[in-house]
């Protein structure tokens, strides 16, 4: 016999005759709740930072950054980087990035988060490997909370997605908190459609 | 109501003062208390190390002195909860579910049964600290628990708000287990002494006059660390406040 | 320099390959250390502190944990049919999937999966099974050089010492103790302990690897059967670094982290890492449901004695943990005796109930390593009863005869004395005088525990007893 099939016959054995039922999840959605603010408010806490949109120009502030940086590599139209970037594009390569720009396909008010697929990213390390991120973020495509980011169809479609909330952080020396552990040193989003 | 005082093991020899209290106490308030002269101990030592059978003699024992009681009464959350919960090692007898069922810690007697609204005799007028042993707080549910997330109560705080003059401070650690843990005080004596030091800077810093709980075992713990530690602060057992003793 | 960063770092139990591991001489040298312990204590207390916070902000808070609990219960209940819909879907996204009886066969398939790949470098972010399996010393005896890329991790790795929290795995060290192993490893500044130094040394030191490794490996805290996913939390991106960057990618995971459906995986994020660090999330939330164009994913799923533990009545709870650490934050014991006196890879409430369970004569002594205090019980997200299984395993471990003999003297002579009131009362007392010395387990202590440092309570004139027959009985009578 396999050890797929002892495992499963053991647990098979060892498990109790009398099952429980399997509870509903409520989407616990409170009223009135003004999403993008409370999104801003969730983001902040996490690190994240938020970009206002220029008056001229609503990329005023990201071409800024981009501007004072030497490589920098966009997969969103509005934004020209100068690091071109395909689905052929070798992983590490993107190792000297210092900013990758690229567009969430959704945000999560509760927790800041964005959710950024292989669709979004391209080259996935694109969201790990540059030093800073630069997200855009349609304002629509805020969710109120998780049980409503994991109810998207998203899930289902792609193979590889992450929630990012705020930049890399870690604590484990004494408590003292770095941004930029492994991963981007800092992460800003841009509310656009 | 026909009510059995259960004065526990280390409350009978070291503290005798806290059992006369409950006794007076109960008295007081019109209760008809008879102490079983045959007690010993719940059982508790033995239970918690794991020594189930080796406590099944004393549980029987506890059933015999204590189920023609309507009530049984004791002044400690700690050995009310072994009662309740923990008396497994013998038979489940009528009688025993009896005294399983009607056993009560003072505080919850006075709270729960009794309804008491007023202890006009007491007064303390003194910065308190309440102690919670944890089997009272998280077993019997003396209290709110700061682990969840729920309205605050606590039965002891009510009934010592009754007691005039009295002015509430609190612990930075409110519910943060002392260290004693019965056994755990003497197997562990090292991580117990000093959950006990940490316990007793806590109620330094809070400016607490008295520690005051429903069981005298943590206290008596805490005591004896601040005594070693030469921390001046004083520890006294809720039915002694209630009762008077200390005004 | 303060005491703090002066002080040497205590070290964890003495380990002596099945004997029983001492906790608490480890504990007493980790609290001889008071810098470092009462360090230690504060960071988790903060922890705390901070998952209370985040509890308060979240009405449905309790619900919360009821769900999950109830989530996890029902699929332990059917944990064969969900690990079989998690391998359809997986296989069926281009996942490999295998399957481990036990730790050794879990390193083998490993071991064999690199060696196909020709793979000589392993870059992998924080896992507690491949602890427990003790995989990294695996796959090095075989020629594979394994970088851990947590930074807790990593410091403990080049330390060669366990992690000693589930969640926080250095939080034992003082910066001065991560800046002597970042000298002695890394050729790190001597002297410089500024832990942003510190940090981006162990950035810049571990980027090159990740960048050329072989093969990349991750934990799984999720399986999401409905979808064949596998969802890893980390607050430093080093998972979605491990996965994505080299060509393969392999997930070891115990067999017990399956939940049905992305609905149920909702709950156990909002839970997750508010208990764990009283953040809302961890910084990345990642789902890994199928290989990358050109990449490869395997996914092997590990037993372990998970599915012996399935068939306990009494000790199946400890299949729910999520592994937050929680418990250990809220455990005063954990606290002061730091995560490596417990000689386990699960240390803590935690630890206390799943390590006997591996060896019960080895972690023979953990259990009684617990005041039964209950808050373990109150923060845990998934409502195992901690404290209950504490207890439990302390009666069956006296069962099994794995009870201390002085533990099993004592309270074989206690239960005698206590269950005879005539002996009882002469061994407190002689008429009215109350014997000097203590009635019961204080007394038998040949170390003189209670007194070593807590004054003895003073031993008052009559015991109540006596008072009683006094005062009640017949003045004068005394006891019968």
């Amino acid at each position: 016999m396999s050890s797929r099939d002892l495992v499963l016959n053991k647990i098979r054995q060892s498990c109790k005759k009398e099952c429980s039922a399997l509870p509903t999840v409520p989407f616990f959605h409170q009223d009135s709740k003004d999403l993008i603010e409370e999104f801003k408010k969730s983001l902040l806490l996490m690190g994240g930072q938020i970009l206002e949109r220029g008056q001229d120009d609503p990329y005023e502030f990201v071409k800024l950054k981009l501007a004072e940086s030497k490589i920098t590599c966009s997969v969103v139209p509005e934004i020209k980087g100068n690091r071109e970037l395909n689905a052929e594009t070798v992983p590490n390569s993107l190792h000297d990035v210092d900013y990758g720009v690229l567009r969430a396909s959704f945000g999560v008010a509760e927790t800041g988060s964005i959710c950024l697929s292989e669709r979004d990213f391209l080259v996935n390390t694109l969201g790990y490997l540059p030093q800073h991120l630069i997200v855009l973020l349609d304002p629509k495509q805020i969710v109120e909370n998780l049980h409503d980011a994991y109810a998207r169809s998203e899930w289902k479609q792609v193979h590889y997605a992450a929630l990012h909330s705020g930049p890399s952080a870690t604590a484990d020396i004494e408590g003292v908190l770095i941004r930029g552990a492994q991963g981007v040193r800092s992460l800003s989003i841009l509310l656009i459609e | 109501m026909e009510v059995g005082l259960f004065i526990p093991c280390y409350m009978d020899a070291l503290e005798p003062e806290v059992g006369i209290a409950t006794l007076k106490l109960l008295e007081r308030l019109d209760v008809n208390v008879t102490y079983p002269f045959d007690q010993t101990c719940c059982g508790q030592p033995m239970t918690n190390t794991g020594c189930h059978k080796e406590a099944a003699d004393t549980e029987r024992l506890f059933v015999k002195n204590f189920s023609k009681f309507d009530y049984i009464v004791m002044p400690s959350g700690s050995c009310t909860n072994q009662v309740r919960h923990h008396f497994d090692a013998i038979d489940q007898t009528d009688e025993v579910q009896h005294v399983r069922k009607n056993t009560y810690d003072l505080v919850e007697f006075l709270h729960d049964i009794l309804k008491v609204e007023a202890f006009p005799w007491a007064r303390f007028p003194h910065k308190v600290a309440i102690h919670y042993n944890c089997n009272a707080l998280r077993g019997l549910r003396h209290a709110s628990m700061s682990e969840r997330r729920e309205a605050f109560f606590s039965k002891p705080k009510s009934l010592l708000e009754k007691v005039s003059g009295i002015e509430f401070v609190e612990l930075e650690r409110p519910d943060e287990c002392c260290g004693f843990g019965g056994t755990f005080s003497v197997f562990e004596e090292g991580v117990s002494a000093k959950m006990g030091q940490d316990k007793v800077m806590d109620q330094q810093r809070s400016g607490a006059e008295y520690i005051i709980s429903a069981d005298s075992s943590c206290l008596m713990h805490q005591k004896g660390c601040a005594s070693r530690m030469g921390v001046n602060l004083h520890y006294a057992h809720i039915a002694q406040i209630l009762n008077g003793d200390l005004s | 320099m303060s005491d703090l960063q002066n002080e040497p770092q205590p070290r964890g139990a003495k380990v002596k390959g099945r004997h029983p591991v001492d906790q608490l001489e480890a504990a007493n040298r980790f609290i001889a250390a008071e810098a470092h312990q009462k360090m230690h204590d504060q960071r988790l207390w903060d922890l705390r502190k901070k998952r209370d916070a985040q509890m308060h902000l979240i009405p449905e808070w309790e619900e919360l944990r009821e769900l999950a609990s109830e989530i996890k219960e029902h699929t332990l209940d059917h944990l064969a049919d969900y690990l079989e819909e998690f391998e359809r879907n997986a296989t069926a996204n281009g996942v490999h999937v295998h399957w481990a009886q036990d730790a050794e066969e879990s390193n083998q398939i490993i071991n064999d999966i690199l060696k196909q790949h020709q793979a000589k470098t392993l870059v992998k972010s924080k896992s507690m099974l491949s602890e427990e399996c003790h995989l990294r010393q695996s796959l090095e005896k075989s020629g594979v050089t394994v970088i851990e890329t947590d930074l807790g991790e990593r410091i403990q790795q080049l330390d060669n010492e366990d992690p000693s929290h589930v969640v926080v795995p250095a939080v034992h060290k003082t910066r001065t103790d991560v800046s002597k192993v970042f000298v002695k490893t890394l050729h790190a500044e001597q002297g410089n302990n500024d832990v942003h130094y510190l940090a981006e040394t162990q950035r810049e030191t571990t980027r090159p690897y990740i960048l050329n490794a072989d093969a990349g490996m991750t934990g799984g805290n999720y399986l999401v059967a409905e979808t064949g996913a596998v969802v890893v939390c980390t607050n430093e991106g080093n998972a979605d670094l491990s996965a994505n960057t080299p060509p393969l990618h392999i997930v070891t995971v115990g067999i017990e982290k399956i939940i049905p459906k992305m609905e149920h995986l909702a709950v156990f994020i909002r839970l997750l890492s508010r208990s764990a660090l009283g953040s809302p999330i961890t910084q990345y939330t990642s789902y890994f449901r199928g290989p990358r164009k050109g990449g490869e994913m395997h996914v092997v799923l590990v037993d372990n004695s998970r599915s012996t533990r399935l068939a306990s009545e009494k000790f199946r709870a400890g299949l729910k943990c999520i592994r937050c650490g929680a418990c250990m934050n809220t455990c005063p014991v954990f606290r002061r005796s730091g995560g490596l006196s417990y000689g386990s890879t699960y240390a803590g409430p935690i630890g206390l109930i799943l390590s006997p369970g591996y060896n019960a004569h080895k972690y023979r002594n953990l259990p009684f390593a617990s005041s039964l205090n209950g808050s373990c019980t109150n923060v845990c997200p998934v409502k195992i009863n901690l404290h209950e299984q504490i207890f439990a395993w302390r009666e069956t471990l006296a069962d099994e005869k794995e009870l201390s003999l002085s533990k099993r003297i004592l309270m074989t002579s206690l239960g005698k004395l206590f269950a005879h009131p005539k002996a009882y009362r002469t061994a407190v007392q002689t008429g009215d005088k109350v014997l000097s010395y203590l009635p019961h387990f204080i007394v038998y202590n040949q170390f003189n525990a209670w007194g070593r440092q807590r004054d003895l309570p003073k031993t008052p004139k009559e015991t109540f007893h006596s008072w009683y027959a006094k005062n009640y009985i017949n003045k004068g009578k005394g006891d019968e």
